[in-house]
């Protein structure tokens, strides 16, 4: 079989290696940027790293785990709640922020034994309640004062100047950390488990893979990066008020960000987080239609492209920039009836294990 | 006294529950959608029935009928241009495009009708407000009785209609396997526009009586939606009239809720749905989620 033995397959190619170099040395720069970008450009690029790190977190539990959710702002205003409470506490500000994010991944555990459990729509709307209850029960505690809401004060007492630079870099490290783990994780065993889940559930039983365990690490993960981005929110924006952070515009932002960059890959939502950013600052200040732009571009998507932009881009011309799975490459002369190069249509119905 | 009244008022708001909840049920036992649109489909109909009456000056019934047939015709839209394909590209796609169209459908609400609150109560004059007294302590709303009536003859209605008529049997034979039924010369598609068209005429009319109860606006629809599906599953998707008796729990459960605290109205309404599931999830009976077989109870 001399066949067989010219079948390459391979996970990084060039062009995937300098993507790489590339991504490494953008976020080398985003590090230096306080540096030499104005305050306005860094609260900006601090909103960016939230909006990318809530898509990524929307897709890994959707494009990777099959489990759609409306109610993921649960734990961006249960983040943001917590760390108010801490802060209020007398714990320092900035740990108080990662410790509000630990805390909505601890209710996500919590959360898991019974929500996991629930499927499809039961799943999406169950969530919704969820978010909706938390909403409520914040708004008893008096130090929320209702929608009123209350402010991060602590904050306040830091000069606006290391405030942003502080908060700008917590961002970008909270964003590249959370990234870092789900890539790590997604290349790895759980990543096999969880789109054999997500592609067939009773099938990825059958073959040994523990459907619940895989579904609750995505399911934590998903919810303390989600906790995350709603304490940087608050950093950033320093009042809290309820209705504004458990809100189900989340959801749909989320579901934008993801389904237009490419539900179920790596780069798309990063893509759909960077258009969402763009959008919002052009036409955010167009209202009401904005909002109607960003459903209907949901619907059209969903409907037409499902795969978004990246994942229809990935599946044309096997461009693969981070990858989470192996290409296998034929080469057009030792298979002849194979048609060529055609790593782009194998590479995506491969197990990745 | 005070609990009994509470309780008698629940039961009367598990009725309009029922009524706002049968289409979801029906849409997703026949296949199996949940659509995240169906509070804004319902506050869409409340909001063209106030502009017929309101805005030019169509008496009530007339309008009503025109309503509905819009809302049936735009049912049978609904299930073309975005069910149909939906439904092919996998179980997740019905939630995005669904929950696409909820957001553009209130916020073309918001576009077109502003921020007011409006309410069809001035339509209906003084059935609005018109009450029965029990006794010293228990009054019913006259509109309350009305709506739980029509939530029992619309339930048995679509009762009939599943088990006796042609149209029920296609329905039936659909939702137990869409493509055994194309075999026997159902025309899967025309049932599912018919089943498409009935779910968004009940959600219209849920949403015609929530205006007429209370007072309503462009982003209404989410919360409704959340109504209809704690009302759902509480009744277990097991049959019609288990929504019904979902909704019934629902009602008490906000209505006690209400008067334990200001805030517990929600609240109550939320624990009770997520307890339930919890419970229900604890006996190991998740596939109470049954198709229209189970949906229609065991005297089918």
């Amino acid at each position: 079989m001399s066949r067989r033995a010219s079948i390459a397959i391979e996970r990084w190619t060039p062009l995937s290696r300098a993507a790489s170099i590339i991504a490494a040395a953008l976020v080398a720069t985003l590090v230096l940027a306080p540096l030499f970008l104005d305050a306005n450009a860094i609260d900006r690029l601090t909103t960016l790293f939230i909006y990318i790190l809530l898509g990524t977190m929307w897709n890994a539990l959707a494009g990777y785990g099959g489990l759609v959710s409306v109610g993921q702002q649960a734990f961006f205003g249960i983040g943001a709640y917590a760390a108010i409470r801490l802060s209020h506490a007398g714990v320092a500000v900035y740990p108080a922020l990662i410790l509000g994010a630990l805390f909505a991944g601890l209710f996500s555990l919590l959360l898991s034994t019974f929500a996991l459990r629930l499927r499809g729509g039961e799943f999406a709307i169950g969530m919704w309640v969820v978010a909706e209850l938390c909403h409520l029960l914040v708004n008893l505690d008096g130090l929320i004062q209702g929608e009123t809401g209350t402010s991060l004060i602590a904050l306040d007492a830091i000069a606006p100047g290391h405030r942003r630079d502080d908060t700008y870099w917590l961002a970008l490290a909270a964003m590249v950390t959370l990234l870092a783990l789900v890539f790590a994780l997604l290349r790895g065993r759980l990543g096999g488990s969880i789109q054999a889940i997500r592609d067939n559930e009773e099938a990825a039983a059958s073959l040994g893979v523990k459907v619940l365990a895989a579904k609750r690490i995505t399911f934590i993960i998903a919810g303390t990066g989600c906790g995350m981005a709603g304490t940087l929110w608050l950093a950033s924006s320093i009042t809290f008020q309820p209705q504004a952070y458990f809100g189900v515009q989340w959801t749909a932002y989320m579901i934008f960000m993801a389904l237009v960059g490419g539900l179920g890959t790596f780069e798309g939502p990063i893509l759909g987080a960077v258009l969402f950013f763009a959008i919002e600052l052009f036409f955010g200040a167009s209202g009401i239609w904005y909002l109607v732009g960003l459903g209907a571009a949901a619907l059209i998507f969903a409907l037409f492209l499902p795969r978004g932009i990246w994942g229809t881009v990935e599946d044309r011309f096997g461009l693969r920039l981070l990858p989470l799975g192996y290409t296998v490459r034929i080469p057009a002369t030792a298979e002849p009836t194979a048609g060529g190069d055609r790593s782009a249509s194998t590479a995506g119905s491969l197990p990745q294990c | 006294m005070i609990w009994v009244n509470q309780i008698v008022q629940g039961v009367l708001l598990g009725g309009y529950y029922a009524v706002l909840a049968c289409g979801l049920s029906l849409m997703f036992g026949v296949m199996r959608i949940i659509n995240l649109a169906h509070g804004d489909l319902a506050v869409l109909a409340a909001f063209l029935v106030w502009l017929l009456t309101e805005r030019l000056g169509i008496p009530l019934a007339p309008a009503l009928i025109l309503v509905l047939a819009g809302m049936a015709a735009l049912g049978v839209a609904l299930q073309r241009v975005v069910l149909e394909r939906s439904l092919r590209a996998g179980i997740l796609v019905p939630l995005l495009s669904t929950f696409g169209l909820a957001i553009v459908i209130e916020n073309l609400l918001f576009e077109g009708f502003g921020a007011d609150t409006r309410s069809l109560a001035p339509a209906i004059g003084s059935l609005a407000y018109d009450s029965w007294s029990i006794s010293d302590e228990i009054y019913v709303g006259r509109l309350s009785v009305l709506i739980f009536a029509l939530a029992v003859l619309l339930l048995a209605g679509l009762q009939l209609l599943l088990s006796r008529t042609q149209l029920g049997r296609a329905l039936r034979a659909t939702a137990e396997d869409p493509d055994t039924a194309e075999l026997v010369g159902i025309n899967s598609r025309g049932v599912y526009a018919a089943a498409a068209a009935i779910a968004v005429v009940t959600a219209a009319i849920g949403g015609v009586l929530f205006a007429m109860r209370a007072a309503f606006a462009p982003y209404a629809g989410p919360s409704q939606l959340i109504f209809a599906f704690e009302a759902v599953v509480i009744g277990g998707l097991s049959s019609l009239w288990g929504t019904l008796a979902g909704g019934i729990v629902l009602g008490v459960a906000q209505s006690i809720g209400a008067q334990l605290d200001p805030h517990g109205f929600l609240i109550a309404g939320h624990v009770v749905f997520l307890l339930v599931l919890a419970i229900r999830l604890a006996l190991g009976s998740a596939e109470a989620r049954g198709r229209l077989r189970t949906l229609l109870g065991k005297s089918a």
